[in-house]
């Protein structure tokens, strides 16, 4: 079920180049925070950090802490792959597996996990696609393949494929940047919904989204180019957004910076 | 093993994970077998590249430390004599190679630029499907043919520009290929500039973008003429060999490092066998610093950019 | 047409022409003969390779019609008898058994190598192993035949090699692995050279198309908690199959044309031998056949019909390309 996150002191490396300093924040479970930020400063760097996707790009590694329900996720016998599969992630860009129907991108995690019993997986799928808001428009068709929908629908499917795993967390990294408005309030509604089950993180560039959908929000901000990301405040979406302690994050939000 | 191993509550029939610490054992376990696979099939690439240099090197390097070799031909040298040289075989092979590029060259960079600058339509696509089935073409096949065209329909005698004419449709893919695709990576941006500035598209193709693409051009060229010169097939149909020296083209036999290598292979005695394997670490040398070189030109093109 | 669209010409100084648009007539001139040149060596390279398929038809064709036997179904070769009789059957099974199995030995050796070199190898190792996968592929012909037929063969394919023995002994029931008295002149060292020398091709295209597996694809598999072979099961293969399917049909292309590397290897049975289908058996393919007796084109009609066993080479080799180059067009479009 959905866990908290504790990350405290954390830097983030590529190779030498330090993309993240001295990060400490909790996010609660069963709610939605939201990272915003302008361009470059290591919201979803960060993000990544929290499945340890980081590790996936050359040189990416930590210094600091990083705790699931008091679990250190950088312990030394922790395996990076059973985090990913605790810790699911939405991505910019919609990216369901080209070669699989919507049927098969929805269980490919179980069957990784040597699911095989048809009739868990029918019941999973249907489950996970309704939890996506995406049933009714595909329950006729699960066997096309997952390229045929469109953009917004790509993405509500990676949704449902991420949460069909039972995951306790849910990354979203900016996931409306590449969708039109109306895809964005399905996902959005979505996001409410779905914080009823998860602990839920969004990186966004749009602060409509953030205040619409969060209930605390984190702003980070970047000293200058080569410099690291820093978190500067975090708190209730609704006091950062009108009574923002840093002036940093009053700038940014009004829109005189970034 | 972890002692705060985090139960996920199975809250519904798909909750399969376990803990943080450890993916079932046997999808690890399939895992580190697959990249055992990956591992071992690297080795088993490396052997016989390993294996072949060693052979050649251990066989071949004797002879290679005499001046002889590189100066002597094998004239009036039997088998169950020591001495002589390659410069017979050396000279041939080369001399071939260079009529090859001489004449393959020219067309292919010609093609090149047609498939790149001006190229539309069926006939370029019917170009590009030529290429390609060059690409493909057996070298015996273009030794036959070139052998139906030269000794069966005009009558003409055996000799080494015959074998350049095989070697010629083997080395115009290469080019064509590796050009084209240096061709295509010259920005559109430079092109205009040139043409901005009022020069003609031909002076634009021939001063600016020829230029530009010349690393990859070199590198296709060199890639050609390795691949030519440690062709067989097209010398034996084409080129008989001779112990002597002969530079002239278009009259007599003409050695090159093949055609000496397989003359003396099935030679019982020892002084034959040890000029097998020196003209083959000969010819592997040749065309091993060929490719390399080539392969080294392009990347140093590529870092400029 | 392409001179035609050319943009205005420039105006050289000194030599003012009549219009400053209609420009010089020597720029306009250049770029139509330049262009023409052009066009005309695209031209060339059509006309040669139209040109190889007409003169092997054309002069393959009189042997073939005095051919006593059925070309395709005989074994028989005697182009030299009054009248010829020639068929392809033997070549044509030997060309196929060699480059078939070589194949079948290289295909996954060379999806394992590029995996590794793409998914598994550090980047700073990956680059000079791939040099050196690429190196086996500038060995000459000639170097590989002289290796496998004698050092290679000894080791694998010799009577009493133990590879050969366990083969026999294992799937000798099998008539394609038919114990033979052949030494180690057969199709199986044949083969395992022909291997050899596909994989590097196989392996710089199959490493070419893993390289290209969208990173989205691959953010997709990892982020779902698979491990890196699943990953690779579930986004690269599948992104692969068709960039290695036509790999794997230009290698093919390579190992049924290899003249000199298969002409030094395979020994040609007796002729009192019995025809085996084994592996373990010798023959000739079509490369070899005209290899081995190209010193024998004394008659129109003998020469006519080795020119034949070359034009089926050619006409092979030509369908072969032509699938893979469908499955590399297809990949593109996707």
């Amino acid at each position: 079920m959905a866990k908290r996150i504790d990350v405290s002191g954390l830097d983030v490396f590529y190779g030498d180049f330090k993309a993240v300093e001295d990060v400490s924040l909790t996010v609660e479970p069963r709610s939605v925070t939201a990272f915003i930020g302008p361009s470059g400063c290591g919201k979803s760097t960060l993000l990544r950090t929290l499945n340890r996707m980081h590790e996936v790009l050359p040189g990416g590694r930590v210094i600091g802490k990083v705790t699931l329900d008091d679990e250190d996720l950088y312990g030394d016998d922790v395996d990076p792959v059973a985090v990913r599969r605790i810790v699911g992630m939405v991505f910019q860009r919609p990216n369901p597996f080209p070669t699989m129907s919507i049927y098969d991108n929805v269980a490919a995690g179980l069957r990784l996990n040597g699911v095989k019993k048809k009739a868990l997986l029918d019941d999973v799928v249907e489950r996970s696609l309704k939890q996506a808001n995406l049933w009714k428009e595909v329950q006729d068709r699960l066997r096309k393949p997952g390229s045929s929908l469109s953009g917004g629908q790509q993405q509500r499917l990676c949704i449902a494929r991420a949460v069909a795993v039972e995951p306790a967390v849910l990354l979203m990294d900016e996931p409306c940047s590449a969708l039109d408005p109306i895809s964005t309030l399905a996902i959005e509604d979505l996001v409410q919904e779905l914080k009823e089950r998860y602990t839920i993180i969004i990186v966004t560039h749009n602060m409509q989204q953030a205040a619409r959908v969060s209930d605390r929000t984190a702003f980070f901000t970047i000293a200058g180019a080569g410099k690291p990301g820093r978190l500067v405040e975090i708190g209730d979406t609704a006091e950062v957004f009108s009574r923002p302690t840093e002036k940093a994050t009053e700038d940014y939000i009004t829109g005189r910076f970034g | 093993m972890a002692t705060a191993t985090i139960e996920a509550p199975a809250s519904g029939p798909g909750s399969v994970h376990s803990s943080l610490h450890r993916s079932a054992r046997s999808r690890k376990a399939r895992d580190r077998l697959a990249t055992l696979v990956v591992l071992l099939c690297l080795l088993l690439a490396m052997i016989p590249l390993a294996w072949i240099l060693w052979t050649v090197l251990s066989r071949g390097a004797g002879l290679l430390g005499d001046a002889h070799w590189w100066t002597n031909s094998q004239r009036g040298i039997t088998a169950r004599r020591v001495g002589g040289g390659a410069y017979h075989a050396i000279v041939g092979t080369l001399l071939m190679a260079l009529v090859t590029a001489v004449i393959s060259v020219p067309i292919a960079l010609g093609t090149a630029i047609y498939l790149v600058e001006y190229g539309r339509g069926t006939f370029a696509r019917a170009v590009t499907f030529m290429v390609d089935v060059l690409t493909g073409i057996p070298s015996i096949v273009a030794a036959l043919f070139v052998y139906a065209l030269w000794v069966t329909t005009f009558g003409f005698q055996r000799v080494a520009f015959a074998v350049s004419l095989a070697l010629v449709l083997l080395m115009i893919p290469v080019v064509v290929r590796s050009t084209e695709e240096m061709l295509r990576l010259v920005p559109r941006d430079l092109r205009e500039a040139s043409y901005a500035l009022g020069v003609p598209r031909w002076k634009t193709i021939v001063k600016v973008v020829l230029p530009t693409a010349f690393s990859g051009i070199v590198t296709g060229i060199m890639l050609g003429l390795a691949r030519v010169m440690g062709e067989t097939a097209p010398l034996l149909i084409l080129g008989p060999y001779t112990t002597s020296i002969n530079m002239n083209i278009f009259h007599g036999n003409m050695a090159a490092l093949p055609t000496f290598i397989n003359q003396d292979r099935n030679q019982a005695l020892q002084p034959a066998l040890d000029r097998v394997w020196s003209a083959a670490l000969t010819l592997i040398i040749i065309v091993m610093v060929l490719s390399l070189a080539g392969r080294a030109v392009s990347r140093l093109g590529s870092v400029k950019k | 047409m392409s001179a035609t669209t050319a943009p205005p010409p420039g105006q050289p100084a000194g030599d003012p022409p009549a219009s400053l648009l209609s420009g010089t007539g020597t720029s306009r001139t250049g770029d139509r003969l330049f262009a023409a040149a052009t066009r005309g060596s695209s031209a060339l390279v059509v006309v040669l390779v139209a040109l190889t398929g007409a003169f092997l038809l054309w002069k393959a064709l009189p042997a073939l019609q005095k051919d006593d036997v059925n070309f395709l179904t005989s074994r028989v070769w005697q182009p030299a008898g009054e009248p010829p009789r020639f068929g392809i059957a033997a070549l044509l099974w030997t060309t196929v058994l060699s480059a078939a199995f070589a194949l079948l030995l290289a295909v996954p050796v060379s999806v394992g190598v590029a995996l590794f070199l793409t998914h598994y190898a550090p980047r700073r190792l990956a680059r000079p192993l791939a040099y050196l996968v690429d190196l086996l592929a500038a060995v000459p012909s000639i170097i590989y035949g002289l290796w496998g037929a004698y050092v290679l063969g000894p080791v694998i394919a010799g009577v009493d090699s133990p590879p050969r023995k366990a083969l026999e002994t294992v799937l000798g029931w099998v008539p394609l692995f038919e114990k033979t008295g052949v030494a180690r002149g057969n199709v199986f060292l044949a083969s395992v050279v022909l291997a050899i020398m596909i994989l590097p091709i196989i392996t710089a295209i199959s490493r070419e198309v893993f390289e290209q597996v969208p990173v989205a694809n691959i953010e997709a598999a990892l982020a779902l908690g698979a491990t890196r072979w699943e990953t690779i099961r579930v986004s690269v293969l599948p992104f692969g199959r068709p960039g290695v399917i036509s790999a794997s049909m230009l290698g093919l292309g390579r190992a049924l044309g290899e003249t000199i590397a298969v002409t030094i290897i395979l020994s040609q049975p007796s002729s009192l031998d019995r025809f085996k289908l084994s592996i373990f058996y010798g023959g000739e393919t079509f490369a070899s056949k005209i290899a081995n007796n190209a010193s024998e084109f004394s008659t129109p009609q003998k020469t006519g019909a080795y020119i034949a066993a070359g034009l089926v080479l050619f006409l092979v080799t030509f369908a072969v390309n032509a699938v893979a180059r469908v499955f590399i067009t297809r990949r593109g479009e996707v």
